[in-house]
């Protein structure tokens, strides 16, 4: 079963850099899905079309569709508002606002319009365990969340997310500043997180792209290359161009 | 050349380099010595709570304290809200087209503009035409439009300080631009903005040409009751004390300047203490 459906997306940035081109594939619910190749290939872009991030970009043109759960979303009549508490995204660099951990944590959600304490404590507590991050930091919830490790912000950073109690998460290269120890518990908490969610993921390598998938997408400027469920990608390519991006002759 | 000669090219170069640094200091240091010195002797309640008699030449200056201070009072209701509102268009919404583009020169030239200019443009639009007199509110929006390019300036840079990175997680949780703005972008530039603003406001406190023909009077024997009413204000009254009055006591004319002195200092001091408080606790 799908959940976003990707039709003949185009998209060219108003400075001519990066762009889509012509991008068509269906996402499945409950499944890792990650989208991966050499910079520059679009795959932020993609990410960032999912929730309309990009809307903030000067961007030139675009078309095609993004059908999620069948309705475009690309459609100018869409409440983007809406749609980023259904489809929550984790940065690059762990950007925590600069408030204490729990007001990152209940800050979406004041948004929206929450103020019952005992649902925002509720939520503060099951995003931070669904996070990886609760035994962390359960005794200084009030703490400038800035005090944490890179790792733990991060965590954090998933875990804002997560308190919106999202459909589809988004993860864009999330783990590239981190060490291997922080790096492994984001991963295992991405596998816990599909049973209730719909994740697409943007790796910082092959290996760990190899690690996580469920299905993998190779990007290579602006093209979907290649699009295969499970670990086929990696040990069977069909396209020369992702063979030699994941034996490493380019890259 | 030898090393010991290129060794003492290199200490004298710093020497000289050291020697202008100190230079800078040497004026302010000295002119706040000298009026300490030379002020000090005056200031005593009756001078700073009394009012003037015998010609100015004795008694106290409160008319004159109580001017500057509603003056700046009027200039920060006006000026503050404007600049800010404008500081936040420019930095968070405009775009970059031939029309911001001409706002941001007008606000480069306004601040170029001579302080006597203004003072014209004051009595002609405030006093005049929109026929408020020579009274607080025409010589507080006077002040206002000199003050205005130092605020949206002041409080543009504090925003676009506020990294980007906050605004776009902002709006990815589903904030709109101007909850974003309100609760986190605003809120970090807050102690920026409020250094801009008290710079802005000790400026306009100390000016005389503004308000010369547009509410500042030679001598009132009471206290302002309304904005429309003229005042007394620091700086004019120090001017005409220390050209206008024949025989003027030398100790009333730099005592009214150590007034003014400790009132601009003291809004310079509270400025740097509200920086350098924020810059302790900032997060990020």
């Amino acid at each position: 079963m799908n959940k976003i459906v990707i039709e003949n997306l185009s998209l060219q940035y108003s400075d001519g850099t990066e762009s889509l081109r012509s991008v068509s594939m269906g996402i499945p619910a409950n499944q890792i899905t990650v989208l991966f190749g050499p910079a520059g290939g679009g795959k932020s872009t993609l990410l960032r079309c999912l929730n309309r991030l990009n809307d903030l970009t000067e961007v030139r043109a675009s078309t095609g569709k993004i059908l999620i759960d069948g309705v475009n979303i690309l459609d100018p009549k869409t409440d983007v508002i809406a749609l980023r508490r259904r489809v929550g995204m984790v940065f690059a660099r762990p950007v925590v606002l600069p408030m204490s951990i729990r007001g990152n944590l209940t800050y979406g959600l004041e948004l929206a319009g929450e103020t019952r304490r005992a649902r925002l404590d509720e939520a503060v507590e099951r995003s931070l365990r669904l996070a990886a991050i609760w035994d962390e930091v359960n005794d200084r919830l009030d703490d400038p969340a800035i005090a944490l490790s890179g790792g733990q912000q991060q965590r954090v950073c998933l875990a804002r997310v997560l308190a919106l109690q999202p459909e589809i998460v988004l993860l864009d290269e999330p783990t590239s500043g981190l060490d291997p120890i922080s790096t492994g518990k984001v991963e295992a908490a991405l596998q816990e997180l599909k049973k209730d969610y719909t994740i697409v993921l943007v790796p910082h390598s092959v290996q760990q792209a190899a690690r996580t998938a469920d299905h993998a997408a190779f990007f290579l400027q602006g093209e979907l290359v290649e699009f295969r469920a499970g670990q086929d990608i990696f040990t069977n390519p069909r396209d020369k161009r992702t063979e030699d991006y994941v034996t490493g002759r380019f890259g | 050349m030898t090393s010991s000669t290129r060794n003492l090219i290199q200490r004298l170069g710093f020497g000289m380099m050291t020697l202008m640094a100190v230079a800078t200091v040497v004026p302010i240091i000295g002119t706040v010595v000298y009026i300490f010195a030379q002020g000090s002797p005056a200031l005593s309640w009756e001078f700073l709570s009394g009012f003037p008699r015998e010609g100015m030449r004795a008694g106290g200056i409160l008319p004159a304290i109580v001017g500057t201070f509603y003056l700046t009072v009027g200039v920060a209701v006006f000026s503050v809200p404007l600049g800010v509102a404008a500081a936040i268009y420019l930095a968070e919404y405009a775009p970059d087209n031939k029309w911001t583009r001409l706002i941001r020169i007008a606000i480069i030239n306004l601040a170029g503009i001579p302080s006597v200019v203004y003072g014209l443009f004051g009595l002609g639009l405030f006093v005049i035409f929109l026929k408020f007199g020579a009274s607080i509110l025409a010589a507080s929006l006077t002040l206002s439009i000199m003050t205005l390019p130092v605020i949206i300036s002041a409080s543009e840079e504090a925003l676009r300080a506020v990294p980007q990175a906050f605004r776009t997680v902002s709006i990815s949780v589903g904030a709109t631009r101007w909850q974003t703005i309100r609760r986190i972008v605003l809120k970090e530039a807050l102690p920026g903005i409020l250094t801009g603003v008290i710079l802005g406001l000790e400026r306009a406190a100390g000016e005389t040409a503004p308000i010369l023909f547009t509410g500042a009077a030679f001598f009132l024997p009471r206290l302002p009751h309304s904005p429309f009413d003229a005042t007394m204000a620091l700086p004019y009254h120090l001017f005409v004390i220390s050209t206008q009055i024949p025989e003027m006591p030398i100790q009333i004319q730099y005592g009214t300047a150590l007034v003014l002195l400790i009132f601009v200092l003291g809004m310079n001091l509270t400025a740097t203490i509200i920086r350098s408080r924020a810059r302790a606790k900032r997060q990020w």
